[in-house]
């Protein structure tokens, strides 16, 4: 059903994806679909890679290793921006068709009332695309 | 090109290993991890990452001079002004010197093969296209300043030339012409009061910015450090940058930022409410500045949720198109053949007068070149890292010599023709009109004053408010974001909530000021970082050699 499963990564906050790495193992092998990883940085140094280039390798080292654990093929994208913490929403959505991916899978915070002033990333995105988007929750303790 | 191993965030682990990348740039091996010292926390689901040193001090420091000044404003305030007195009579040769010497490195490097090499890496990208690209540059560098100095710097030279030298007592000058002045003589007091004024708005403002942009952008984009002031230290300090002597640079830089940015909201909302009274008899009270202040702020907000593309650039290019309309009208309107030729006549009359203008040493004419030359060059280097840091962040890859010809060239040539045509217009209005009210109107007041004489005035003046509103929307934005990557340990992408709060901290403050009194005693403690800044600046010079020479040419 779905060929292709967009995935959002932030390499600075692995911790906090981990949930929706599971889910999308599993989906990418029911569906038997391709995962493309995407990472978006600023093209100013970060604390993750001091220049885009180097922001892309560690997002192809980090995309094998999961092609280890789940077997699907994969494949990356780096997005950069002067100001990704401003354009990150319209970077991802942009991106789906860039991609040409079929299903978003992206992790996201209980709602809470600040969403009303600043939405959150997953809740962004899933208003402004017409492919599937599955939103990971923490899990409830 | 090396690559250190631990050159990793702390939280992942799948990248270890990796070898270093092949981009074509020269980064430096360090083992410094860009936000290893910031503090994350996530108060009522609000995230924040912050640096722990450079933003409690800053905040510290910033708090401590506001109450003090709040508190003490009768006494705080003759402190900050001998401070600054002193600073300008004692210390103007230096920075005068030191503004010679930015212009100097500026333009040289424009023609040697160092121009050659990309900021990002020889395979960089620009972020940004020209139009977008120069807007920002020049809102966030000058704006402001030309719309109230446009027209009451060329006539205050001007009265000042015709007057000629006066000797006091003491055997001192006692006027306040620049240079010999003009006495009696028409003709070379406009040229010599044009030069005078486009050489406080010309190459060496800019200068100063190029230093600054360029140092940071180099180190920074090329050399992997992050993007805040400290970075430039890097060649001289080596690995110290990253503990106290880089936490007092930045420190610094945020203390300049903010009380710049701050003293300047509230002094311009008070200007632009005193046009607002002028033009449509709006009461300038208290309420109309504090409304004056909260619009601008929130406007600013909008402006930098959306982010340096969508927002900043945007209302910066904005911005320029209102000041090209306007620029045009006075072409047209005022003295158009005039201003044609004064273009020419005034260019070549700033660098015929260049050279006495920017001598540092041995001056006749101390009130000229102490109380407005100095004064000029410490405001524009204590503005320079806010200014600065902006341009790096936008100017990834251009060229070293695209970069030096938008931020010291074509603003130079900008603001030639923008001088001219205001300041022919209200000179012409005097010898030719005999009209006096405009050099008699309060310094704000000048430039309505004297579209006043034109057609249009409601439109004109109008569009002459909204633009000098917009021009603090503009410098306020981007400040917010530089302030909030240097106390964010040169981490452009900190939570938005951190933005928001310093967007929101400067209109506070300034409501605050503005209140409780004490806008232009701190205005002058954030103009005494100047002689500070005049010394990072001499260091970023040295720095960009240095970067330079190590960087291959595209």
């Amino acid at each position: 059903m779905y060929r292709k499963i967009m995935v959002p990564i932030d390499l600075a906050h692995l911790d906090v994806l981990e949930p929706s790495l599971a889910t999308v193992a599993d989906l990418a092998r029911h569906y038997d679909a391709e995962i493309c990883y995407v990472g978006v940085t600023a093209t100013q140094p970060g604390s993750v890679a001091r220049t885009p280039e180097e922001y892309q390798q560690k997002l192809d080292a980090f995309a094998d290793e999961r092609a280890k654990v789940h077997g699907q093929p994969v494949s990356t994208r780096t997005i950069t921006s002067p100001d990704p913490v401003a354009d990150l929403d319209d970077l991802l959505i942009d991106a789906i068709d860039d991609v040409g991916a079929d299903l978003v899978v992206m992790p996201t915070h209980p709602p809470k009332h600040l969403d009303v002033l600043m939405p959150s990333h997953g809740g962004k995105v899933a208003t402004h695309t017409d492919v599937s988007v599955f939103l990971v929750r923490p899990a409830k303790q | 090109m090396e690559k250190n191993p631990q050159d990793e965030g702390p939280q992942e682990q799948p990248s270890e290993g990796i070898p270093a990348p092949e981009g074509p740039a020269n980064l430096i091996d360090t083992d410094y991890v860009i936000g290893q010292d910031n503090i994350t926390a996530s108060p009522m689901g609000i995230n924040l990452d912050l640096h722990g040193k450079v933003f409690t001090f800053s905040s510290l420091v910033i708090l401590f001079f506001v109450i003090l000044t709040l508190a003490m404003q009768d006494q705080m305030e003759p402190i900050f002004n001998s401070m600054f007195s002193f600073l300008t009579t004692n210390m103007g040769w230096f920075f005068l010197l030191g503004a010679n010497v930015f212009v100097i490195l500026a333009l040289v490097l424009i023609f040697t093969p160092m121009g050659r090499v990309r900021i990002g890496g020889a395979n960089a990208t620009p972020d940004f296209g020209y139009a977008g690209w120069f807007a920002m540059l020049f809102a966030a560098g000058m704006g402001i300043g030309l719309m109230f100095y446009g027209v009451s710097e060329p006539l205050g030279h001007y009265g000042t030339a015709m007057g000629g030298i006066s000797m006091g007592e003491d055997g001192l000058r006692t006027d306040w012409a620049p240079l010999g002045g003009a006495e009696g003589d028409q003709a070379g007091a406009i040229s010599l009061s044009m030069a005078a004024t486009i050489f406080h708005w010309g190459l060496h403002p800019w200068g100063a910015y190029a230093i600054v942009g360029l140092s940071l952008a180099i180190f920074a984009f090329n050399k992997g450090l992050p993007l805040t002031m400290r970075s430039i230290f890097y060649p001289i300090l080596g690995e110290r940058v990253w503990g106290w002597p880089g936490h007092v640079i930045d420190i610094l830089a945020v203390f300049a930022t903010l009380f710049g940015l701050t003293t300047s909201l509230g002094i311009g909302a008070t200007q632009a409410a005193g046009g607002l009274e002028y033009l449509f008899g709006i009461p300038s009270g208290d309420t109309t500045l504090v409304l004056l202040i909260l619009g601008i702020t929130l406007v600013a907000l909008g402006s930098i949720m959306l982010g340096v593309d969508k927002g900043v650039q945007r209302l910066s290019q904005l911005n320029m198109a209102l000041a090209l309309l306007l620029l045009l009208f006075v072409i047209f309107v005022g003295p158009t053949l005039m201003i044609a030729t004064g273009v020419i006549e005034n260019l070549i009359g700033y660098v015929t007068h260049l050279p006495a203008l920017s001598n540092p040493f041995g001056r006749e004419d101390a009130n000229f070149s102490q109380g407005w030359t100095a004064f000029y060059w410490a405001w524009w280097i204590a503005w320079s890292p806010f200014v600065g840091m902006f341009i790096a962040r936008v100017s990834r890859g251009r060229t070293v010599r695209e970069f030096l010809t938008a931020v010291l060239v074509v603003p130079t040539l900008a603001s030639v023709v923008w001088m001219t045509a205001f300041g022919t217009t209200a000179i012409d209005q005097v010898v030719s009109s005999g009209i006096t009210e405009v050099q008699d109107a309060a310094l704000e007041l000048q430039l309505f004053t004297m579209l006043e004489y034109l057609p249009l005035t409601a439109i004109t003046s109008f569009v002459g408010i909204v633009l000098v509103i917009v021009f603090f929307i503009t410098s306020s934005d981007s400040g917010s974001l530089v302030i909030d990557s240097i106390t964010a340990g040169g981490k452009v992408d900190a939570p938005k909530p951190q933005r928001i709060f310093w967007a929101l901290i400067e209109g506070a403050l300034a409501i605050a000021l503005l209140l409780g009194g004490g806008l232009a005693a701190l205005q002058t403690a954030a103009l005494t970082t100047g002689l500070p800044f005049t010394l990072v600046l001499l260091v970023g010079c040295y720095a960009i050699v240095k970067g330079l020479m190590s960087e291959p040419r595209a």
